[in-house]
This record gives C-alpha cells, structure tokens and sequence, in this order.
C-alpha cells in the first residue's frame, strides 16, 4: 500500500515540528527518513500511523489514495515499532505477538488456538520461537526489537513503521539487523518507512532516502541520488564528511563539460575527502598548496588534516595508504590537492 | 583495585580489604546498634506493647467483652463502612488523575498535582472545620440541607467526606511518578495494535502498575481507619452512631475505662501491624519482580 503525506503541518506551542511537509512512498517499498534529532522525522512518522495529529487544516493523509487523516490509530492497519520496542512488560513473548489478534472484537477475532499458532509462526518469522516463554526482560535488545517486530506483524498491518530500529542496540547487533531487515523486507514485501538519524543506515538498506531538517524535507532519492548530488548544503554536510572552503581560494576551475573558468564566483564549495588528489609540491605543479598538519594512518585509509597555504583552512583528505607511502608524506611538508569533484550550489566544479 | 591496595600495604592486609564503615571501633558500631533499637523499643515497641497489656489486664474474657459492647460494635461498623466507601472512592480518583497527570498533556496539570498535595499540607482539624463551614447548620448549604431534612454534619455522610479529604493523596501520589516513570510508549504500542482505551488500561496500564496501586490502597486505609482530627470535629461524638474507633477509644479514655479503651486501640494497632506486614511483602514483590 503506498503512503502519502501533503502539506503535513505541527506546533508544539511555540516550536513547529512540522513545517509543511510532503511524502509519497510507493508499494512495497524500504524508505528511511534521515535527519538529525528534532528535525521532525519521528514527528512525521507517528502522524502517518495515527499516534499523534497535523495541525487542524492543514494536511492530509493517504494510505493507498484513501483519506486516513481523520482515522484512529487502531483502525489504519499499522504496525508500529518503538525505539525502545515498548514490550509489553508484563506478559511474556508469545503473548506479547498475541495482543493484537486478542483485543480483537469477537466477530473477527481467531479462536485461542488459532492465536497461539499465528504467534508461534510470526516467532518462527523473526527466528525467535525457542523464547516465547521468556518475558521482555529476559532479552537482548536485538531480541526485544524482533520481538516488536513480530509483534507488529501479527495484526497483518498493511504498512510498518519503525521508529529508530537500531538506535538503541551496540553496533555491532545493529549492522547485523540492519542487513536482516533489508533481506526480511524483500521477503515480506511490506511497504515500510524507517527513522533514522544514522546516514549509514539509512544509505545501506533503503531503497530510498527522505532526508529532513528543522520540520522540512531537505532532498528524497536513492541513496546513490542523495549522496553524489545533494540537493542542499545541508544535506552536503550531513551525508559523510564534508570540507568546506572559499570559493576565492581556488581562482581557476574546469566545469564538468570541460570548459575552464577564470573567476569562480565567491560562495562556498563543498569537497569530499576522498575526493581530493594529493601530488608532490614541486615546481610547475597544478593545484592548491597545503602543509601538512596531521598523519591519521591507523585504519582502511590514511586521513591527513592540511592547511591551506593561501587561506590557512583546514582541510581533511583521505587517501589510500598505498598513495600515502607513495607520497612519503611527513607532518610540515608541503604538498599540492587537486578537487576532483568539487560542488558549490551554483555549479560543479573540478579544479 | 582492593588487592593492589593490600599488596602496597603490607602492614594493614585486612584493614585495606575490609570497606570503610566496617573499620570503626567495636564499641562505636555496639553503642550505635544499642541506641538505634534502644530508640525503637522505648518508642514503638514498648507502648504496642502496653497496649496489648494493658486491654489484657482484667483477663481476655473482659477483653472480649469490651470489644462485644453495642456502642464499641457500633463505632467497628462505622469504621469499616467508612472504609469501604473511601477506600473505592479513593481508587477511582487517584488511578484517574494519576492517569491524566502521567499520561496526558493539558494545561493546568501542574496545578491538579499541587491540589492534590493539598490535604497532606492542611491540619485534619482544619479539613474538618471546612466541611463544617460548607454543610453545618450555620454553613453554606446549612438552610437547604436543614430544609431538605438531610443531615451532612454530625452524621455518617460528613465522616466520611471528612475522611476522603484527608485520605485523597494516597493512591496518586503512589501512582504519578510510577506512571510517569513508564511513560506512554506501551499504551501507544497497544492502540496502534488495534486495542480500544478500554481493553488498553486493563490489559497494559492495569497490570503495570498493580503493585503501587495495592501499596496506595494499603496507605489510603490505614489512614482512613486511624484518622481522628477531621472526623472528630464533623462527628458530633453520638455514642452509637457517629463514633468512628479512634473517637470511640478517646471517650473511653476520658471515662476511666481504661480496659475498653486499650481493647478497641489494640484492633487498630493489629491493624497497623497487618499493614506493615502487607507493606514489606508488596515492597518484597515489587524489588523481586524490577
């Protein structure tokens, strides 16, 4: 079922979570709504399921094309998955995945059996059915957030919705949940909207990305789309590392189409790390003088902190260790950068 | 860290080990110990047990009959009628504002939660005045009351609004920082899961919060069955009829009968006992089950 969100507005007294925000997910569909903590993401993401409401007049809510704003929570076919996974506390696992299916009217809810069976195989789903015994706090977390999971599942919501999945589980227990989530969403087909604040995350599993800053969406498209093209500085910034520097400093600049530019107008230009090409300071060299100021080699790449001769800015690069040794670099020497890929919000640039 | 500690101390091995508090002198730790209980006994072990001694006196026959006595009876049945209508009353308005307070957002929630601090701030003796003011004869509500040949003050229905006020804290201020503590997330997780506000409280709310509540309701009828200040100014002192047991110990009291009265005293005191009892097993529960 896809989702669809106009014009969604919402103030909390004097602070606006929501400032007009609009949303399509298609069918079936891995979305994941990126943005840094009080950009109204989670906000979002319980009026979608019905927990909180827009501001009067002032949007809509589409589930499959039907207007579901005025609907209550228990009747939009949800399921909702809590940061902390809200366990019920007091009841056990197999119990807990059977709430939804017994607080069902009469007319169309399952016999006893038939509950216990359908709990038992949404277990099985998440691979938890040794430990329906247990109670919720018996658990790991990543046990708890399947739990959650199952949970939600057990009322066949037509869409799921999970709220910072990961967020509360060590690192190690969230790559490997993540991984399964993507591989447990091509099975289940689900049309689904993940919050998150990790752009890590975000980029590896979902199909695609709503990126949202102070009550606003910033950019949506693939992870491969929101990375290599960002639509704005912030999301620039928010995605990876960024260098940022004075446009005056870099003088001459070759557009993408190979045309060279004399005086690239004033403003910032945005420069990954790895987008940086470092060649020995000789005579005669093209590119930007740096000292270098510090040597990270420790890890998969080497990141050296240099200091723009000209503008004394800082700049982070990071290049393979094989190029570091090739370069026989020493904190104080003086090297040259190339830009590949530079980015201002006028024009792209490679200098 | 303590071993290291004892290696680099050659001369004090043990001493290094052993925590502070347990350094101190033996005689220190003795005379604190003796104070401690010496305390306890002169003041709370030693009048329960005058108590019970004293309403055993003449014999456990005389005992049984002071406590048979109509009008001793009477103020028995007072009491726990008294009880049973706070208590329940007592029940529904804590769980419902500690509910509103732990749970919803609204202005003026911070005002709800002062107001119902209220009866622990006024003296007894002034709640009951109050209601005396509201429906005693000379009252607000006086002249209608008196027309309507109903009687509020110096009759069971003051008692027990008496009563109430006094007891009114008990329960939500067992629940709120409970409630709030567990926040919204589960009854959230229960609506989103189809549940309606009904089957949310008593299958997810409910459940979470038992113990508290049953420690409320242990507090809240202790004080209802021991409360004298503000029943004692709305009761009137009708031998028979608006006697609760703490009035009825003092007029027995004040009469010389010494027996009765230590004989009624002695069933709130058992009272108080059984409370303390339910009190440590539901802390004992509430720690085994955390």
């Amino acid at each position: 079922m896809s989702i669809e969100a106009h014009g969604i507005l919402k103030k909390f007294g004097a602070f606006t979570a929501l400032a007009g925000v609009d949303l399509h997910v298609p069918q079936g569909k891995l979305v994941a709504v990126l943005g840094p903590s009080g950009s109204g993401k989670t906000t979002l993401l319980r009026i979608i399921a019905g927990l909180e409401f827009p501001d009067p007049g002032s949007g809509r809510i589409l589930f499959h094309g039907d207007d579901v704003t005025d609907v209550p929570a228990g009747r939009r076919r949800v399921g909702f998955v809590f940061q902390h996974y809200a366990l019920f506390r007091h009841m056990s696992v197999i119990e807990n995945v059977a709430f939804g299916l017994r607080v069902r009217r009469r007319r169309e809810r399952p016999s006893p059996a038939m509950i216990l069976e359908r709990a038992h195989r949404l277990l099985e789903l998440v691979q938890l059915d040794g430990l329906a015994g247990r109670f919720p706090s018996q658990l790991s977390g990543g046990q708890r957030q399947r739990v959650a999971l199952a949970r939600a599942l057990a009322v066949e919501p037509k869409v799921l919705l999970l709220d910072e999945p990961f967020g509360a589980l060590d690192a190690r227990v969230r790559k490997e949940l993540r991984r399964w989530l993507r591989r447990f969403h091509d099975d289940i087909q689900l049309t689904t909207i993940f919050v998150t604040h990790d752009q890590e995350e975000a980029l590896e599993i979902a199909d695609e990305v709503v990126i949202m800053n102070q009550g606003r969406v910033e950019q949506v498209g693939t992870p491969q789309q929101v990375y290599d093209k960002p639509a704005t500085p912030f999301v620039y910034q928010f995605l990876g590392n960024v260098n940022v520097l004075r446009a005056p400093a870099l003088a001459v600049a070759r557009r993408p189409d190979g045309r060279v530019v004399e005086n690239v107008p004033e403003g910032q230009i945005y420069v990954r790390p790895h987008d940086i090409e470092l060649t020995p300071h000789d005579a005669g060299g093209s590119g930007l003088s740096a000292i270098v100021r510090h040597l990270h080699a420790a890890g998969p790449h080497a990141r050296l902190l240099l200091e723009q001769v000209q503008t004394r800015e800082q700049v982070e690069v990071e290049i393979s260790r094989s190029e570091l040794s090739d370069l026989n670099l020493r904190v104080n020497d003086l090297v040259r950068m190339r830009l590949r890929q530079a980015h201002s919000f006028d024009e792209d640039y490679a200098i | 860290m303590a071993s290291v500690i004892a290696s680099t101390l050659p001369s004090l091995p043990a001493r290094a080990v052993a925590p502070r508090a347990t350094r101190d002198p033996a005689w220190a730790r003795w005379l604190l110990t003796a104070v401690a209980l010496a305390f306890l006994a002169f003041f709370l072990v030693l009048p329960l047990a005058v108590v019970f001694a004293q309403a055993l006196e003449k014999g456990a026959g005389y005992y049984a009959a002071a406590i048979r006595e109509p009008n001793a009876l009477a103020s028995i049945r007072l009491t726990l009628l008294t009880v049973a209508i706070v208590v329940p009353a007592n029940i529904a308005f804590g769980v419902a504002a500690a509910w509103a307070i732990a749970k919803f957002k609204f202005s003026g929630k911070s005002i709800l939660t002062t107001l119902i601090d209220l009866p622990f701030a006024v003296s007894p003796v002034i709640a009951g005045l109050i209601y005396v003011l509201v429906f005693g004869a000379q009252g607000w509500f006086g002249p209608w009351l008196i027309a309507h040949d109903l009687r509020v003050i110096f009759a069971v229905p003051g008692i027990v609004l008496a009563t109430a006020f006094v007891t009114c804290p008990f329960v939500a201020r067992e629940l709120i920082p409970l409630m709030q503590a567990q926040g919204t997330d589960e009854e959230c997780s229960a609506v989103t899961l189809g549940a309606n506000g009904w089957q949310t409280f008593w299958r997810v709310t409910l459940p979470n919060i038992k113990w508290g509540l049953f420690y409320g309701v242990i507090l809240c009828n202790a004080r209802a069955m021991g409360e004298f200040g503000a029943v004692s100014v709305v009761s009137g002192h009708i031998r028979g009829e608006t006697n609760t047991m703490p009035l009825h110990v003092e007029i027995l009291y004040n009469e010389y009968n010494i027996v009765g009265a230590f004989a009624v005293a002695s069933l709130l005191a058992l009272l108080a006992l059984a409370t303390l009892v339910l009190k440590s097993v539901v802390e004992w529960r509430q720690s085994g089950v955390r």
